[in-house]
Order: structure tokens, then sequence, then C-alpha cells
């Protein structure tokens, strides 16, 4: 039986006149991205003239009962499942990528959970990398005015900051200091002074890097060593509590536990961890697994090919909103050393 | 069905992966399946202890969350463990409260 193809889904996002359409336009000329659909919600100001281009309307699907991680929006799930359908039936070129440009108010949280909560869905797409667009002009105002600006910034996996031209040196430099301590380790590409590598933003995703283990070893070296930087002295704004820490553990972590810590966090405080990312060493394994998890949503864990040094330690970065470093490191070893006294005799 | 929101095929709790290549799982076969289960329910006691909550399993198809006094709740999955055990409790299960911490060190080794 042929292995099962999943269409990665990449979001683009970004605060009102960002630069969303401007970059989407820029992206859709690679040819490389001939067999790339893509949703957006409205036809904005800048014209895009791509053979698969639908649009979406914008309605979220609220379950009054229901938990965030089944937030869908019935609109982009309809959507979605329009295009899977038509594919299948052939009525639309087998494009092998789908790209999402969400309004720029919306929090782009509910538009992942569509992905991975929709039945449909899930068992033929899977998330890829989130680009963010910021707009240098008016990006450090919008991130201290609107909560869906410093949501976007954290769950980006790529940033692409926009109209650099149009301010002076100091004023991006500023800004690009705020971003960093928002988000550390995503990527950040100047629109107006570098060519945009189409490869780079959508498809260089955890997914399609973990069995390339140089790929990966990358990845994480860039994520430990940017995110201690995140924890850096100038982050003692009073207004600013998002922060992100790296966690160490040695020696290999009892997966059950593990998933039962997580997910006991992230029902009681998933709205304020923005990121989590790690690589584990998971006990009898002998590859390494990734996890990756935005708010309340966790990818399906990532086996890895290998492990992408001779470091075996367990590393996890978090990106939180308010939630105390030193509380998450000790609930965490607390729970592992429980369990793992405990189950022992019996293992 | 996601037991709390009623979206049928909805639950596909990450701790619960579909197996496919690339994916990290213990949702491979029928003996894995059985094992972690079993695995589950022992780590997951250790922490419903010190909530007076017990967890077993039921037809190997749910979890049954229960408390002293005998109220019970159906669990489908760990997705669903911990609002279900709030909802028996009313009150929050935080694993940053400092006193649970304190007490799952003191229970470990």
């Amino acid at each position: 039986m042929a292995e099962p193809v999943f269409t990665p889904i990449n979001l683009i996002t970004g605060f009102l006149g960002s630069g969303k359409t401007t970059l989407l336009q820029r992206l859709l000329a690679d040819p490389a991205l001939a067999d790339t659909a893509v949703l957006i919600n409205e036809f904005g100001e800048v014209g895009l003239d791509h053979h698969l281009l639908e649009r979406i309307d914008d309605t979220m699907v609220l379950l009054q009962s229901g938990c965030l991680c089944c937030t869908i929006r019935g609109e982009l799930s309809m959507a979605i499942r329009e295009l899977q359908s038509k594919r299948e039936r052939g009525q639309v070129p087998r494009f092998r990528r789908l790209v999402v440009e969400s309004t720029g108010l919306a929090d782009p949280f509910p538009i992942l959970s569509t992905v991975q909560a929709d039945p449909v869905l899930r068992h033929h797409f899977r998330l890829g990398n989130v680009i963010t667009t910021v707009d240098a002009v008016n990006g450090l105002g919008q991130l201290a005015r609107q909560p869906e600006c410093t949501k976007q910034v954290a769950v980006a996996d790529r940033l692409v900051l926009t109209k650099t031209d149009l301010v002076e040196a100091e004023a991006a430099d500023a800004l690009v200091g705020r971003l960093r301590r928002l988000n550390p380790s995503a990527p950040l590409w100047r629109a107006a002074e570098a060519p945009i590598d189409a490869a780079a933003l959508l498809s260089h995703d955890l997914f399609a890097t973990a069995t390339r283990s140089e790929a990966a070893r990358r990845w994480f070296a860039a994520e430990l060593a940017s995110s201690d930087r995140g924890d850096a002295p100038d982050r003692n704004r009073h207004d600013d509590t998002i922060h992100a820490f790296a966690l160490v553990f040695d020696g290999p972590i009892d997966w059950t536990l593990f998933g039962l810590w997580l997910t006991m966090l992230l029902n009681r405080h998933g709205e304020k961890v923005l990121r989590v990312k790690g690589i584990l060493n998971v006990a009898d394994s002998a590859t390494p697994v990734a996890i990756h998890g935005v708010q309340h949503l966790v990818h399906p864990p990532i086996h890895m090919a290998a492990w992408p040094d001779a470091d075996r330690s367990s590393r996890l970065v978090f990106i939180v909103d308010g939630l105390d470093r030193s509380l998450i490191e000790r609930s965490l070893a607390s729970f592992l050393r429980a369990g793992s006294s405990a189950l022992s005799p019996a293992a | 069905m996601c037991a709390l929101c009623g979206v049928l095929g909805g639950s596909g709790h990450w701790t619960d992966a579909a197996a496919r290549p690339g994916v990290f799982t213990r949702n491979v076969d029928g003996l894995q399946r059985r094992r972690e289960r079993g695995h589950r329910i022992a780590c997951a006691s250790r922490v419903l202890v010190h909530y007076g909550l017990t967890l077993s399993d039921w037809q190997a198809s749910s979890f049954v969350l229960s408390t002293a006094t005998g109220k019970t709740e159906l669990v489908d999955d760990l997705g669903h463990l911990w609002a279900a055990a709030e909802k028996l409790l009313g009150r929050p299960c935080d694993p940053l409260d400092p006193d649970l911490i304190v007490r799952l060190e003191g229970s470990g080794g």
C-alpha cells in the first residue's frame, strides 16, 4: 500500500496592512510554487493572479461545550474540503501545498486547530510553517495595542519584516529587538531588502527536516541559542510578559508521563503557552521524538530519523505569556521523578 | 467522538496519534495499545491520588474517572482527562500549583 501523503498547509498571517498579500504575490511568482493552492479571506487592493485561488468567508464555529482544541472555523474547513474534493475528482490541478492567508484581525490559533480537529482534513493535510508579516512602520504600535498582533508574532515559524525601506534603520532595529523578545527563534526576513526564498519560508518545516539529521541539528541549535537570548536582561519591561526559555533534562524521559504533564499544563494554561517545541530522549526509543505545539494544540509527535548530535539530553523551548519558568521546570521534573520511582519496580 | 464537543471522529489526541510514517506513537498494535493503557493509568494515578480521584480502564476503549464518593466521568483520552477531573472536583487541576509539586517531589525517590 502506498504511504499516505499529507499536503502541508502554510498559514500567512500578520496585522492589517502588514503586507500579507504582497508577500503572497511575490511567493506565487516563484515557478517552484506552481503546484500551490491558495485560500484567501478577502480580495484586497493588491491583485493576485493565480490559477488556484479561492475565497473563504470568515465565520467561526464556536462549539458551546467544546474544548478549545476542537474550535473549527466552519468556512475554512468547508473551503479546504471543497479543494480536496475537486483535487480528488481531477477538477483542479493536483496541488501539493496549500497556503491560507488569514484576515489581519484573526487569532491564528483557531485556523491551526481547524486543520487538526476536522476529521476529514486531518487525514489529508498537515500543518506547515506559520509565516507572520510585520510592518516596520506600524509594527511597534500594533504590538503595543493589539493582543492578536503579539500572538501572531509568537506563533510564527518565519517572520517577514516589511516596509523597512520606509523607516530609519534605528526604528527597524527597535522593532526587530521587540520581535526577538517575543519570538527569539523564528528566522526573520527583511522583505524590502532581501529576495524571498520561497523554499526556506514555506517548505523547510519541522516535519520535512526531521528525517534529515543535519537540518534538524541546525534547527535545534538555532532554537536553543536564541532562546537563551530571550532571557537576556533587556526583557524587564513592565508590560512585557511574553518571554522564551529553554529547559534541558538529562536521561531518557517516560513518554506517557511527559504526555500527562503537558496535557495537564495545556488544559489549565494553554492560552498562555504560545509555543512549545522540543526534542525528547524517550525511554525505549533509539531515536529522538520532536514535539511542537501552539497553545492548546500539539502537532502529532515526530519520530526523527537520528539524533542531530552527540548530545542525548531532552531539550524543550517555551514561549509563554506570564508563566513562571522555574515553576514549569520544577513541575515537569516532579512529574517525571514521581512517576519513574513509583513505576520502576514493575517496569 | 470528541466527548466534550460532540464532533464525530474528533478525538485525535496527540498522545494517541495514528500510526503513520514519521510520527511517533504507541498506538501501533493491539498489544502495545493495551500495555500503554495500563502504563497510562499507573502514571495518571500518581497524580490523581493528590486530588482523591482514581482512573480505571473501561472495556479497553475508554477510561473511568471516579471520586471517592462514586461520582464518575467517562474519559476518551488524555486530552479530556483534566477537563473531566476539574468538572468532578469543581476546582482547577494545575500542574504549576506549588502544593502539588511539593507533594509529587515528596512521593518520588
